[in-house]
């Protein structure tokens, strides 16, 4: 996906001005929050697993090439074609090759962040191959022409009257109105396509190195029909998705769907090893897994590292009050929130996507709900000292961070300065004790009025509570 | 060098590891492997697994009947059937096609179910409390299609299979089958989407109904 993450300011205004993605951002806030605090209060240990699971994935990606050489042999010797791709360029080549070699026409598809990554479905279009985007969110956004404004609902900034006029457009039936009907239409149109194709294509949850399974994780159970009907089973997937064993796959689904959807368990785990049995009578007799890099080794080793434990469930934007007040289109690329304002300048160049690690308010929200333990926060803050060294922040900001750095490290000027700014702000609020306009920087005050400091500082009032009465 | 050797190159590369993966580092993830620690589970874990189980399906919308023994399953299929008011024609794994379905009126294939079949009867290999969530591996005599395909799948579950956690039946199943089969996969409740609006509306590409029959 081209990365739009530079416009990351002007879209947000135009995000928070667009009344219909103000509607969905509410109502899912809402639904993601409340469910996730639910589903987690069910649990008596949930902090043990979320250390447990944090340490598991450490474990992993400080020998990451060892497990994906295990990965690798234990797949093959199912039977499935191991490939490695450095660059998105090279994932789409190896696929649409598979696509060519094998007559393929047909592509169904269940959802894979990693294919938004490298835009697999663009390049298999364009070698003429027709793609069916299966999961009900995907297939919405397939007919609008649109990315994925959110890693788990991707169609969240949809309103039902929208999804309603995109299957007038294209399902060429008279226009329905309850959400129930609308999923049953969308059904049975994709019931045809799942029958029909040539080949599934599949992201990974997780690959397990013990067995050489890839497995995803959905509710529609689209997954499972496009590993199974199709005579060939393609999956693409990112290289930090390995784990070791089937036993640590069981305590990371514990903490994925409730972190993502407030669930305790997705209703399909679908793991999928190898090609069919000779006497079998469904399954892919070619299974094909793409192993995609593309910027993921340059996390590996490095004060980055952390992310690469992201199991991808989405919390962090769910919790996040900037992703829910600008949504995931703002983010300028695949994924959104803070998840996204790491990643994207991690993978895609940190000159690409300057607003992002900026775009926070620093609430921590996401470091607390990450089922992973990443902190989220830290990670952002080293990419903004990185913007700093490399003078990529306007020469205004870094001129306004070396005064302040000056003056904080000089404790008499800090307390002089402190005392008189406190005074200047207080009077300032005047007789309501609110600051309408701060000169020079009322983008801060355009859309609320700022409280007033009562003109005494922190220091004055400590000081004056120590003094024995 | 190939994408493979320029990957795991770079790998080692930004650990601080020199030349190529060792043989001793391959041993330290296999040992792990072979270990097949289990992490800490939540305190119902470890609770009886039939009851956490009956009461996980019914949080799911998963229904649930229980019988005395195999022979009364076509009594409750039919049962079931007309409650639902749905055809009494049922494809089913071979392993059920031995049981007297005349008696109840029931049209019983024994063949992978296809898109036109609309009641589908599986067996399990395993059940888990924990979750409410049925394990089912695919092979000649037990397709995952039957399961998939039609809008009504109906499971019959042996209790002594019913497990407390996802890891108990995953070591069942390598005491008994060995590796996974090809086809692997857990169901938990029918299938579902909130794709639009965040609403959640039961039935998206898989069955509309999920019903248990427990058996002993």
């Amino acid at each position: 996906m081209q990365v739009q993450s530079m416009f990351f300011k002007q879209t947000a205004s135009l995000k928070l001005n667009d009344a219909v993605l103000q509607t969905a951002l509410k109502r899912a806030k809402g639904k993601f929050v409340d469910g996730r605090a639910a589903s987690v209060a069910t649990i008596d240990n949930w902090e043990e697993i979320r250390t447990y699971a944090a340490a598991l994935r450490d474990r992993v990606i400080d020998n990451l090439d060892a497990y994906l050489l295990e990965f690798e042999k234990n797949a093959m010797r199912r039977g499935a074609v191991v490939h490695w791709a450095e660059t998105a360029e090279e994932a789409n080549a190896i696929i649409v090759d598979i696509a060519r070699k094998n007559a393929v026409k047909t592509v169904t598809k269940s959802k894979s962040m990693v294919s938004e990554e490298v835009s697999l479905n663009d390049a298999l279009e364009a070698a003429g191959v027709a793609v069916m985007e299966t999961d009900l969110g995907e297939y919405i956004l397939q007919l609008a022409k649109e990315p994925p404004s959110h890693i788990v609902a991707p169609a969240v900034h949809k309103s039902k009257e929208q999804v309603a006029q995109l299957f007038v457009d294209h399902h060429h039936k008279p226009r329905l109105t309850d959400i129930p009907a609308m999923t049953r239409e969308a059904r049975e149109v994709l019931r045809g396509h799942f029958l029909g194709a040539d080949m599934g294509i599949s992201g990974a949850n997780f690959v397990i190195a013990e067995t050489g399974t890839t497995l995803t994780v959905t509710n529609e159970g689209n997954a499972d029909m496009v590993t199974t009907i199709p005579r060939i089973h393609c999956v693409i997937t990112g290289i930090e998705k390995v784990i070791p064993t089937l036993e640590d796959f069981a305590t990371l689904i514990r903490l994925l769907p409730r972190s993502a959807i407030g669930q305790s368990i997705a209703n399909y785990l679908t793991l999928t090893t190898g090609v069919k049995a000779a006497d079998e009578i469904e399954g892919p007799e070619q299974m094909h897994i793409v192993l995609v890099d593309a910027g993921r080794t340059k996390l590996v080793g490095g004060e980055m590292k952390d992310m690469l434990r992201c199991i991808r469930c989405g919390a962090c934007m769910n919790h996040c009050p900037v992703y829910q007040n600008v949504g995931g289109h703002a983010y300028g690329w695949v994924y959104p929130g803070p998840m996204g304002s790491v990643l994207t300048p991690t993978y895609v160049g940190i000159e690409n996507a300057g607003d992002l690690p900026n775009a926070a308010t620093f609430c921590g929200e996401c470091q607390v709900v990450c089922p992973v333990k990443i902190p989220l926060p830290d990670l952002m803050r080293k990419l903004r000292e990185k913007q700093f060294d490399m003078k990529l922040r306007p020469r205004s900001e870094r001129w306004a961070i070396k005064v302040w750095s000056f003056v904080v490290t000089r404790p008499r000027m800090y307390a002089f300065l402190s005392k008189f700014g406190a005074r200047i702000a207080s009077w300032l609020g005047g007789r309501d004790k609110l600051i309408h306009r701060l000169p020079g920087i009322d983008g801060w005050t355009d859309g609320r009025d700022m409280p007033a400091p009562q003109g005494k500082t922190f220091r004055d009032l400590y000081a004056a509570q120590r003094e024995p009465k | 060098m190939s994408a493979r050797e320029n990957i795991l190159a770079r790998i080692r590369a930004n650990s601080g590891k020199a030349g190529a993966t060792t043989t001793a580092e391959i041993d330290v993830a296999r040992a792990v492997i072979r270990a097949r620690t289990r992490g800490p589970l939540p305190g119902f874990g470890k609770h009886e697994p039939v009851q956490h189980f009956i009461d996980e399906c019914a949080r799911l919308s998963t229904t649930l009947a229980e019988v005395a023994s195999s022979a009364e399953v076509p009594r409750e299929v039919a049962r079931y059937i007309a409650q639902q008011n749905l055809l009494p024609k049922v494809v089913g794994w071979d392993e059920f096609g031995k049981l007297d379905w005349a008696t109840s009126k029931i049209s019983y294939e024994s063949r992978p179910a296809n898109a036109a079949d609309l009641i589908g009867l599986t067996g399990c290999f395993s059940a888990i409390g924990e979750t409410g969530t049925l394990l089912l591996l695919g092979a000649r005599a037990t397709p995952k299609v039957t399961a998939l395909l039609p809008e009504t799948h109906i499971c019959v579950v042996k209790k002594s299979r019913i497990l407390p956690t996802m890891e108990d039946a995953f070591q069942l199943m390598r005491d008994e089958v060995g590796a996974p089969p090809r086809a692997t996969f857990f169901v938990s409740g029918p299938s579902r989407t909130a794709d639009i609006e965040q609403t959640i509306v039961i039935g998206a590409h898989g069955p509309y109904r999920v019903h248990v029959i427990l058996i002993p």
